[in-house]
């Protein structure tokens, strides 16, 4: 036994695109395109890259939300893919995940009390009183308040509604939660509120996480790795710090130049990268980054580079998938 | 230092709801100078596009209305201006680009269409080869590649980016004084921020216009402004140079802004420093101060007075009682 919890291996998700007179499937968006990863026990894998380049379609796959053109999933050390409907209902009071959009994820009809009881009855723990007594106690730990276990989603702001969507997700004592853009759509005196409660959460509760977001500061912030996404594809994976100091691959090095840094002082020099994500119906030959790319040689138009373990100047494991990584 | 080409004083605007009028800005004042970016930064509902709309004079009707006030553009206070003359300032001396960048867009018509429009309406006896050649030339300076092809093209069948793009040539087709972008890179990932914002310091440079940009991102604020107004709950908390700003927040609530964000640069998994609670409601706000409930530093008078916006520097105003 590893003590990986989640190991994922060479998954692919091709969604088929259907037109025509016939709706004949005329081709396939190649939406997560063998990706390989693995979290261990406790810790956090971030995963990070800009919109359309496959983290929510990874993470709905590993909970087999979608069926997966192809792969393996191993949670805690089973291949869950290949499990049976009836096997894998068990381990999903283990896998949990929180969204972006708290309010679409939570049916307005019912109360936040109902909201937050439903995964007890899913899987027919406690009775009413103890059910009760667990949903009042959830919702203190998210900091809201008893009294509003009667209210309606709706009448939440959009950090109470993610603190809603968390206990809901805590609520069975999970084991994996896949928390994708949790933060995004939040204020960021609100934004840091949330990241707080996750980070005391997974202390207390020995959380797996995988946190999927495109904000590169708020990854690292909470991740112990980071895997950087780009069409499909992991181009980089390091330990969270090394990935900053010292990133491998120009996209990734692309990405840390593009943020906005909040101190004027600094006056660094911009790597603007020109032109845009091809897409991911028809991705380019070779490296999916060669269109962009500030370093692109001739072999990178052809051969699509392996995602290589490198050894970095730390000492640590260091992936990247780029052909001119470690040249002098 | 330049002087200022606007200046907003005491302007309060509010809306009729079905709960009543909400002041949705209440006595803001603020001041853009020439060839100057100016900031507004602060979190959703604190006023900045109702700002915009203000200026503009395109509050939506017949809810919203400017109570008092004045903008001064020039020598010119544009709030009681006619609405012809109105008209005639917005088209040609000050632009807008809108939050929503696909709504602003009409999407039944070519891009090539409608920036012809624009050029058009701001200069009638242009002849049409001319137009298609300037349109060509203004779309090729916003950075659009093929920009001859993209003429023919609808909004649907270009990215984010290219969109955004297009609706910043349509804004600077009548060479404004003014350019005020509301949030024009909030939908957009960062490689492609990067690229329009990058774009947006070099247009100012190139046509010596004055860009109000709003978002709500400080980095993006530290990286293209020359001065800055925090806003918070329809009212100014603190306004600067940037540099002063992020050197030496004054207001609590710039402070705690500041130190609750993520920072590439600082140690993982540490607790963040976070602001408690969370904006009052227009509908409920309290006496005196409305940032009181989350300060850190709230006194007796705070729950009183509204703290007015007091100058402790040269451009340095903050509304807070500290000080
Ligand atoms: N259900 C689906 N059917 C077809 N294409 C999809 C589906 N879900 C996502 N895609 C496409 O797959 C790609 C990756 O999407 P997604 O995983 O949502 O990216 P991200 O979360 O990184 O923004 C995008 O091009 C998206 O349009
Ligand atoms: N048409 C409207 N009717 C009523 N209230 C409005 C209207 N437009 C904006 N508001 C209110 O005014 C306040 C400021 O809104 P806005 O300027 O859009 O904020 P932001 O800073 O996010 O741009 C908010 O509380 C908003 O609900
Ligand atoms: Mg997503
Ligand atoms: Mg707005």
């Amino acid at each position: 036994m590893s003590d990986y919890l989640l190991k994922v291996e060479n998954l692919k998700m091709h969604f088929p695109i259907h037109g025509g007179i016939f709706w004949r499937q005329i081709g396939k968006v190649f939406a997560v395109d063998g990706v390989s990863f693995a979290v261990k026990q406790g810790e956090t894998v971030g995963l990070v890259g800009e919109s359309g380049c496959g983290k929510t379609t990874v993470g709905r796959s590993i909970l087999k939300l979608y069926t997966p053109t192809h792969g393996k999933v191993y949670f805690e050390g089973k291949n869950i893919l290949e499990l049976k409907r009836k096997d894998m209902q068990p381990l999903r009071r283990n896998m949990q995940m929180i969204f972006q959009d708290p309010f679409e994820s939570l049916d307005a009809r019912l109360t936040i009390g109902d909201i937050i009881e439903e995964p007890f009855l899913i899987h027919s723990i406690g009775n009413s009183e103890e059910r009760i007594k667990n949903v009042k106690k959830l919702l203190n730990r998210v900091g809201i308040s008893q009294n509003a276990i009667n209210n309606f989603p709706h009448e939440f702001s959009g950090g109470q509604r993610q603190r809603i969507g968390i206990a809901r997700a805590i609520a069975l004592n999970p084991k994996l939660i896949i928390c994708d853009e949790p933060v995004s759509a939040l204020d960021v005196s609100i934004q840091s509120q949330i990241l707080n409660l996750l980070l005391e959460l997974q202390e207390e509760m020995k959380l797996t996480m995988m946190f999927i977001a495109h904000d590169l500061a708020v990854v690292k912030h909470i991740s112990d790795h980071i895997a950087v996404m780009y069409l499909g594809k992991i181009v980089e994976y390091a330990n969270a710090d090394d990935l900053y100091s010292q990133p491998l691959h120009p996209y990734t090095r692309a990405l840390i130049s593009a943020i906005p840094v909040p101190d004027p002082s600094v006056k660094k020099k911009r790597q603007i990268l020109s032109g845009e994500v091809p897409s991911p119906k028809d991705p380019p030959p070779g490296c999916s980054f060669h269109t962009r790319c500030p370093i692109v040689i001739d072999r990178c138009k052809i051969e699509d580079p392996f995602l290589r373990n490198m050894k970095n100047t730390s000492g640590n494991d260091h992936q990247v998938a780029c052909h001119r990584a470690g040249e002098q | 230092m330049g002087s200022a080409i606007l200046k907003v004083k005491n302007l309060v605007t509010s809306f009729n709801t079905e709960s009543g009028r909400i002041r949705a800005i209440d006595d803001i004042s603020f001041e853009l100078k020439e060839k100057q970016i100016l900031g507004i930064v602060g979190e959703s509902g604190c006023g900045k596009s109702v700002t915009a709309l203000s200026i503009m004079r395109l509050l939506p009707k017949p809810s919203g209305v400017i109570e008092s006030g004045q903008i001064m553009f020039n020598h010119t206070d544009i709030v009681d201006l006619p609405a012809e003359k109105m008209h005639e300032i917005r088209g040609n001396r000050i632009s807008m680009i809108f939050q929503e960048p696909m709504t602003a867009l009409n999407p039944v018509h070519r891009i090539g269409k409608q920036l012809g429009e624009i050029f058009h309406l701001h200069f009638p006896d242009m002849p049409k080869e001319k137009i298609r050649d300037e349109s060509i030339e203004l779309l090729q300076k916003v950075g659009i590649p093929d920009p001859e092809s993209r003429m023919n093209e609808y909004p649907h069948q270009i990215s984010g980016g290219m969109r955004q793009r297009v609706l910043i040539a349509i804004a600077l087709a009548a060479k404004p004084d003014i350019l005020i972008a509301d949030e024009p890179t909030t939908a957009l990932d960062v490689t492609i921020q990067s690229q329009i914002l990058d774009l947006m310091m070099q247009l100012q440079k190139e046509t010596g216009m004055a860009i109000i940009f709003i978002t709500h991102a400080l980095g993006v604020i530290a990286e293209i402004c020359d001065d800055v107004v925090v806003m918070y709950a329809g009212k100014v908390a603190e306004t600067s140079p940037v540099e002063h700003l992020f050197e030496d927040p004054k207001h609590p609530y710039t402070k705690g802004l500041l130190t609750s964000i993520p920072r590439l640069e600082s140690p993982r998994k540490k607790k963040l420093s976070i602001i408690k609670g969370m904006v009052p409601s227009l509908h409920e706000l309290p006496n005196g101060c409305r940032f009181q409930n989350r300060c850190p530093e709230a006194m007796e008078i705070c729950k009183t007075e509204p703290p007015p916006l007091k100058r402790i520097a040269d451009n340095h105003f903050v509304s807070c009682y500290l000080y």
